[in-house]
């Protein structure tokens, strides 16, 4: 018959118990997530981050954003009415980390790409509220005062890479001239870099043509949020869609 | 086994690790002459200031001599450090509170455009880093080292490296800390330190869990007691937890950056089931072993029940790590995990309970010294709050609630009544027992001002979660609401702008409980100094009272 006193007086014995016990629950649940079909499926549309929206989600991993800002659409009725289709699993796929979030301080954020202007993100981002004057936001003007550092930028593809993003060879090599070609108006690169990245958008985000700062990487950021997948061809009763 | 006695006392310890020390500072010199990137060169000097300080401190500590704790039968001067670092940490962690609670109620006086590690995004990891993981485990490191030495009439094992373990720790702090204002973040949840941190903390970590064990190990009864199984499960399952939700690939060795291992849904899942058992483990088994050393002691009663603390320990560890999935109810995480985690949360209120039954029932035959000793009265109160707040966690993991409350203040109620009513409670009434056992006061310099404190920081909590259980409820209805032609009723900001008030109160109720720290503090201070206030004692016992 099993004693406890056993375990009162083993002190290793009483580790080795603690760590089978705590050991279950975790290899249950997430263990699975890595091979289950609809927490890997591939969804037409998602493609790694170009390098500058890369730098821009960089910005916004640091300013803390998440902390306020979900990006996670639920199934409920007024969420999807409020911020567009609900997110899929494919959606956070090359997220590492994913931002979720936990809190809606502020809106969600997952499908904001698209839904307001570069200026309006410019001034908004500058002094929230001067354009939403019940916002509790921070005021961010110093990105459009400090130039983007991404002399570090094809390290940051590589190390994606090796965690799985699917960026190649040619993605890593140019990823800084890719950069500055989504940034600069009439840069001679732009067509190659479409061509590596679809549906990307390059154009001046911060409103000053003659640098790159962190504001055009946000902006560009919060420009390609939920725009890759293409719900008018989404099929969410499709079998393969349903889990 | 006897600890080694006398001033010609010469361990492996004393050369390892002031050894390992100098390695620390000279590997991080050379990441800070390498690096291009200014962050991590901040980051390395500041590692090398609290390094250096480290080693400055020992040499000055041995200068003299081999200290008389050294050789004495119990290592209390390690504990006297967590007791004070605790303290500082407190209102240092509380007071960063206080100020992101006035930028959401005050976002005009509180921001400045100019300086921006004070914004909200920077601070609030700051806040809670520095009251979980500060404040709270100092708290952990400090009354574990204390208890274990009691319960196993063992002086802490392994000599200078329970002085590696405290000193690593604040290390880990400040770099932590510092690094959020800069900007440094790795954006998990209550995980934000970078890799470099991370590994750091591991190596601090895996100490502590020698020191203790090795005190097990040295132990004269035969009998791990309860309070040693819970900091123990503690320890392991921190390690467990925190080495793999840190799993991730720098850009470079010289640089602050690093990607997770790990993507959406699958980073997803991790990162909740950390944090979850950060709060299960960290806050909830660690304090537990407070609870079950400080109580009986405080009241001079016996544990309530053995075969209780048996049964709601290995549930309660078991149970726990199940939980992690409420945190990601109708998100994209499939829905057997989603039901899977709030079954087991809804279960857990089990083991909770039990423990908390074991806390209160501990009182039987004392409960009369409630009225007469604010401290007991501080520690069974945190049990109390301990019983709410696993009581609403349980309501709130539940799916149909869940879809209201998440993403609202509801859950930032939540947290605070068991991190101020519980964790935060439990910490001050050990605090208050240890420091005059430790520096052999008669009593505390005052205990009135106990009473004070008690009085102002639960008022300061009734405000907090009262405040947030409406603007949580009141905003995820506002979410969902729709006017007689189907759209829905309102707008975003809509919804902020109603917080507005409530942001208020609770930026009053965080101040109240401030001010119940700072007395705290001040308090422990004159204790340790040696005084005692001179009046009657405030609660006299009943019979004198009567007579």
């Amino acid at each position: 018959m099993f004693n406890h006193g056993t375990l009162e007086r083993h002190s290793l014995l009483l580790v080795v118990a603690i760590l089978f016990v705590v050991a279950i629950g975790g290899i249950v649940e997430i263990a699975p997530l890595f091979y289950l079909e609809s927490t890997i499926e591939k969804v037409r549309g998602m493609r790694p981050y170009t390098p500058l929206e890369l730098a821009g989600r960089q910005i916004y991993v640091r300013e803390g954003c998440y902390l306020c800002h979900s990006q996670m659409i639920r199934p409920l009725r007024d969420e999807v009415e409020r911020y567009g289709h609900y997110s899929l699993a494919a959606e956070s796929m090359y997220d590492h980390p994913f931002q979720w979030g936990s809190k809606r301080t502020g809106p969600d954020l997952a499908r904001v790409g698209g839904k307001y202007s570069d200026e309006w993100h410019r001034a908004h981002l500058a002094d929230p509220r001067s354009v939403v004057p019940e916002s509790v936001m921070p005021p961010y003007v110093f990105l459009e005062r400090t130039d983007l550092r991404f002399d570090d930028i094809a390290g940051a593809l590589t190390a994606n890479r090796m965690v799985g993003v699917p960026y190649t060879d040619d993605m890593i090599a140019k990823a800084k001239a890719d950069l500055i070609a989504q940034a600069t108006p009439d840069d001679e690169g732009i067509d190659a870099f479409k061509n590596r990245y679809a549906k990307a958008e390059a154009r001046d985000f911060d409103g000053d043509p003659k640098r790159i700062t962190e504001m055009d990487a946000v902006i560009a950021y919060m420009q390609m949020l939920g725009t890759l997948v293409d719900f008018k061809t989404y099929q969410a009763d499709a079998p393969e869609n349903r889990r | 086994m006897e600890p080694v006695l006398g001033p010609q006392r010469v361990g492996f310890d004393l050369f390892a690790v002031p050894a390992l020390l100098v390695s620390f500072l000279f590997l991080a010199f050379v990441v800070a002459a390498r690096t291009s990137d200014p962050l991590m060169s901040m980051q390395a000097w500041t590692f090398m200031a609290g390094v250096g300080g480290t080693i400055i401190w020992l040499v000055r500590r041995y200068a003299g001599g081999i200290p008389a704790d050294d050789t004495s039968p119990y290592a209390n001067d390690v504990v006297k450090a967590g007791v004070i670092a605790s303290m500082f940490w407190g209102i240092a962690g509380m007071l960063v509170g206080v100020i992101i609670a006035l930028q959401l109620a005050f976002p005009s006086l509180f921001y400045f455009p100019d300086l921006p590690f004070t914004n909200f995004g920077r601070l609030r990891p700051l806040h809670t880093s520095a009251v979980i993981f500060a404040f709270g485990g100092n708290v952990l490191i400090a009354t574990s080292f204390y208890v274990v030495q009691r319960t196993c009439h063992a002086r802490l094992a392994g000599g200078l490296w329970s002085w590696f373990v405290f000193w690593g720790y604040q290390i880990f702090i400040l770099v932590a800390g510092t690094g959020y204002l800069l900007g440094v973040s790795q954006g998990r949840e209550y995980a934000e330190p970078e890799w470099y941190a991370d590994l750091w903390l591991t190596l601090v970590w895996v100490a502590y869990l020698l020191v203790f064990l090795g005190t097990l190990w040295k132990r004269k009864e035969p009998h791990i007691y309860v309070a040693n199984w819970f900091y123990l499960a503690f320890i392991v399952t921190i390690a467990l937890l925190h080495v793999v939700n840190n799993l991730a690939v720098p850009v470079s060795w010289t640089g602050i950056k690093s990607y997770s291992a790990f993507a959406g849904v699958q980073d997803a899942l991790t990162q909740w089931w950390y944090g979850h058992n950060a709060v299960g483990f960290f806050l909830t088994a660690g304090f537990l072993a407070i609870m079950y050393y400080f109580i009986p002691k405080q009241a001079q009663r016996p544990v309530y029940s053995y075969r209780l603390s048996i049964v709601h320990f290995w549930s309660l560890i078991f149970i726990y790590i199940w939980a992690g999935p409420h945190h990601l109810h109708y998100t994209a995480l499939p829905v057997w995990a989603q039901t899977l985690g709030m079954t087991f949360s809804i279960m857990l209120w089990m083991p909770s309970w039990g423990g908390m039954i074991n806390g209160l029932m501990t009182l039987s035959g004392a409960w009369d010294k409630l009225r007469t000793d604010p401290v007991l009265r501080m520690l069974v109160a945190s049990v109390a709050f301990y019983g709410m707040s696993t009581f609403e966690g349980p309501v709130m993991s539940i799916k149909a609630v869940n879809s209201l409350s998440h993403y609202t203040d509801w859950t930032i109620g939540h947290v605070h009544s068991g991190a101020l009513g519980w964790v935060g409670f439990v910490s001050f009434g050990a605090l208050y027992c240890l420091t005059p056992w430790l520096w052999k006061r008669e009593r505390l310099y005052s205990l009135a001002l106990v009473e004070w404190h008690f009085w102002i920081s639960t008022i300061g909590i009734v405000f907090y979660i009262t405040s947030m259980w409406v603007s949580g409820i009141m905003q995820g209805l506002m979410w969902r609401a729709y006017n007689e032609f189907g759209f829905l009723e309102y707008s975003f900001v809509e919804t902020v702008e109603a917080m507005h008030p409530y942001y208020i109160i609770r930026a009053l109720g965080g101040l109240l409980y401030l001010a119940g720290t700072i007395i705290m503090a001040y308090n422990l201070w004159r204790t340790i100094k040696g005084e005692v206030r001179a009046v009657e004692p405030l609660a006299l016992p009943a019979k004198l009272a009567m007579a």
